[in-house]
């Protein structure tokens, strides 16, 4: 009851499902420091998780967006490898700037949201094909930039790349008494400042609220005055944008280009959209949401590993069971919720 | 509205709830299923805290795949090697062919606080980040097999694997020594080589052997070739080689599995494998040794000769962690010692770079 009052009651479908995940992400975490222990009981254990997924925050903030407005973007995972391959051969083959590779991270990003959302938008094909062939031929273009991986070598990236805020506090002395500090990447304070900002655009202007308004009900938004093919062209611009940041900030992390990068990223940042509290058919969603999504996602993952469960096909099945409760409790809130309105 | 708020909260409430239930569940699932991993593991994990009183020397191990009989004996090595018996406390960590997964083992086992780290590299460049975060931990990292690109070689300690090229030498100088006692002239050694994963350290080494020999012998050496170091794909390309040329006599496979595939071929197209290679016959010669199948060939006569390709990296692992815990500094780079194996007795002996190896039976 608190909670909902705090957050405001407007909407209420995305603040109880963000509610669920905030708690269970909660949980999952004690549950892991508790019975694990281990490294779980470590903060930089919960940086790292930050570090790794700091480009999937990104590029899920940016589906979430897009999911809110009724669409779905398949195409993010290879827009993130094509911007990473783009910067590593811009900053090595051609002695490029970080400026101008920061320049072409958003400007991949633009150019794919301008196309998408106009296809989408304007001429009205369905968000899943297009962005179908969105993903295809980032993948290609990848290949053809560079067939090869590399690791870039340019000075000023790998200082940049380096570059370690460190958390004050945080640290922990290790049992040879060298003091450790906790650290996150330049990354996360990316990922940061962007939820928050999606946050705010969604709750308190208009935009954030026709991009609900049309992922609900696109014909009542239509006749409430909004301008439904404008949002969903803006939805898609957001979302490729971000997927261009995201790929920079993966590129940060990962300091290498390759066409096999953020293979599945696209799968991850539905999933932990869906986790998060985003509705698939639209109109429910909460960036924070999605924030907490995905690292309950990634807790599974640390915990499926250090479990000793150490094949990919464990951390695939704890997440598809989570995937399938939360599909569940949606389906189930949002019958609940079509019953109290009949009534 | 507030009637609605009231359903809600009640819903909610069961919903976490349950949520809440089945994470738990979830959480002791995990901890059921660890016997299942091995034997002693529950009781290894239950007292954890403990473990540390007891001074075992806890080792990370982030194994880069499972891709191949050479990887798995590898893996079932360390794990034979770094158990409780021997005081130590290993963590298995498979990187399933990916740095990445690799890069997240090793944060994990600098904030579990290992003792070691050992690390079996997916690729040779992008480590100097995370085995920098180790070093400033004070954790030691032993790298195994593979080696790493880092532009500072004391980020890790020492580094445990094969020497490709002398396998490669030994099997020449067998190659060599035999001909030399069966009076076959050089020039009339007409061999193909089916090379391994083109840029992979063990088909540059076991390459460049070969091509170094056949310069200095004289040999004919026709082809270089690659068979991707599987069975399938060195059958192809054997076939391939038989229609093009029509008077090899020595196949020089990269790795048991391509040397199995090569029999194969040759054996459908007529041809007669063996050693006697003045009368018709067409030898084949192989690297590693690992492969069940491919050492009963050898007992066969098959394969002419294999040079092997120790994967049993773990004592001489467990002698440099030792070296280190008494204050010591290992050798930087440390070569297991591999044995060559022939089944026909006439060569017991071959010399290379004034070492000489005995010849083994396989």
């Amino acid at each position: 009851m608190r909670e909902k009052k705090t957050l405001g009651g407007r909407l209420n479908d995305s603040n109880l499902l963000l509610l669920i995940t905030v708690v269970i992400f909660f949980v999952m975490y004690i549950g892991a420091v508790v019975i694990q222990g281990g490294g779980f009981t470590k903060p930089q254990m919960f940086f790292n998780i930050l570090n790794a997924n700091a480009a999937l925050i990104i590029t899920a903030c940016g589906m979430s967006i897009v999911m809110i407005s009724g669409g779905i973007d398949i195409s993010v995972g290879g827009v993130v490898a094509l911007v990473s391959m783009c910067c590593a051969v811009y900053l090595d083959y051609h002695d490029g700037s970080i400026f101008g590779s920061i320049l072409i991270a958003i400007g991949i990003g633009l150019a794919y949201g301008l196309v998408q959302g106009f296809l989408v938008a304007y001429l009205d094909i369905q968000p899943f094909i297009v962005s179908l062939a969105g993903m295809f031929f980032a993948r290609g273009m990848t290949t053809i930039v560079n067939t090869a991986p590399f690791n870039v070598a340019d000075e000023e990236f790998t200082a940049l790349k380096l570059t370690r805020i460190n958390v004050p506090l945080m640290g922990t002395v290790n049992k040879k008494g060298i003091y450790v500090p906790a650290y996150v990447e330049i990354g996360v304070i990316v990922a940061l400042i962007i939820v928050i900002l999606l946050f705010v655009v969604l709750r308190w202007t208009r935009l954030g609220r026709s991009f609900y308004a049309v992922g609900g009900n696109s014909q009542s938004a239509l006749m409430m005055g909004i301008n439904v093919r404008r949002t969903k062209f803006i939805s898609h611009l957001i979302c490729s944008t971000l997927a261009g940041i995201g790929g920079y900030v993966y590129f940060l992390h990962v300091g290498s280009g390759a066409a096999s990068h953020a293979m599945g990223m696209e799968m991850n940042a539905i999933a932990s959209s869906i986790i998060g509290g985003t509705m698939l058919t639209g109109g429910v969603g909460n960036i924070i949401g999605t924030l907490f999504g995905v690292l309950s996602l990634s807790t599974i993952q640390n915990i499926v590993a250090s479990a000793g469960l150490d094949d990919a096909w464990w951390t695939g099945i704890t997440i598809a069971a989570m995937l399938c409760i939360f599909l569940i409790i949606q389906s189930v809130v949002m019958a609940q919720k079509r019953k109290a309105v009949r009534k | 509205m507030e009637k609605r708020i009231g359903k809600k909260e009640k819903w909610l409430a069961l919903l976490c709830s349950a949520m809440v239930l089945i994470c738990l569940l979830i959480g002791c699932g995990l901890r059921i299923d660890k016997p299942g991993q091995s034997d002693n593991d529950t009781a290894e994990k239950k007292d954890s805290d403990s473990l540390a009183a007891e001074n075992y020397i806890t080792v990370g191990f982030s194994q880069l795949g499972a891709e191949s009989d050479w990887r798995s004996a590898n893996t079932e090595s360390m794990l034979g090697t770094f158990t409780k018996e021997n005081g130590y406390d290993l963590e298995y960590k498979n990187g399933q062919q990916k740095q990445s997964n690799q890069i997240t083992a090793i944060r994990m086992f600098i904030q579990q606080e290992v003792d070691y780290i050992l690390l079996a590299p997916a690729t040779e460049d992008g480590w100097d980040s995370v085995l920098g975060e180790a070093r400033e931990a004070g954790i030691p990292v032993i790298l195994v097999d593979r080696m790493v690109n880092t532009s500072d070689k004391n980020l890790y300690s020492c580094w445990v694997g094969s020497d490709f090229e002398l396998e490669s030498k030994k099997v020449t100088a067998w190659i060599k020594a035999y001909t030399e006692s069966k009076n076959i002239d050089p020039a009339d050694l007409h061999i193909v080589n089916i090379q391994g994963s083109i840029g992979s350290t063990a088909q540059l080494g076991r390459s460049r052997g070969l091509a170094n020999a056949a310069r200095d012998n004289g040999w004919d050496l026709m082809a270089e070739v690659s068979g991707d170091f599987t069975e399938t794909k060195a059958r192809e390309v054997m076939e391939a080689l038989l229609k093009r040329f029509d008077n090899i006599n020595v196949v020089y496979c990269e790795n048991d599995n391509e040397a199995i595939g090569a029999i194969s071929a040759l054996e459908s197209a007529g041809k007669k494998v063996g050693s006697d290679i003045a009368n018709g016959e067409i030898m084949v010669v192989s690297f590693d040794g690992v492969n069940e199948k491919a050492l009963a060939y050898a007992r066969e006569g098959k394969i002419a000769c294999i040079a092997e390709c120790n994967p049993l990296h773990g004592p001489r692992v467990e002698a440099l962690i030792e070296a280190i815990e008494r204050g010591e500094t290992p050798d930087k780079f440390n070569y297991v010692d591999e044995k060559i194996y022939s089944y026909i007795d006439d060569i017991s002996q071959i010399t290379v770079d004034d070492v000489t190896y005995d010849v083994e039976k396989p």
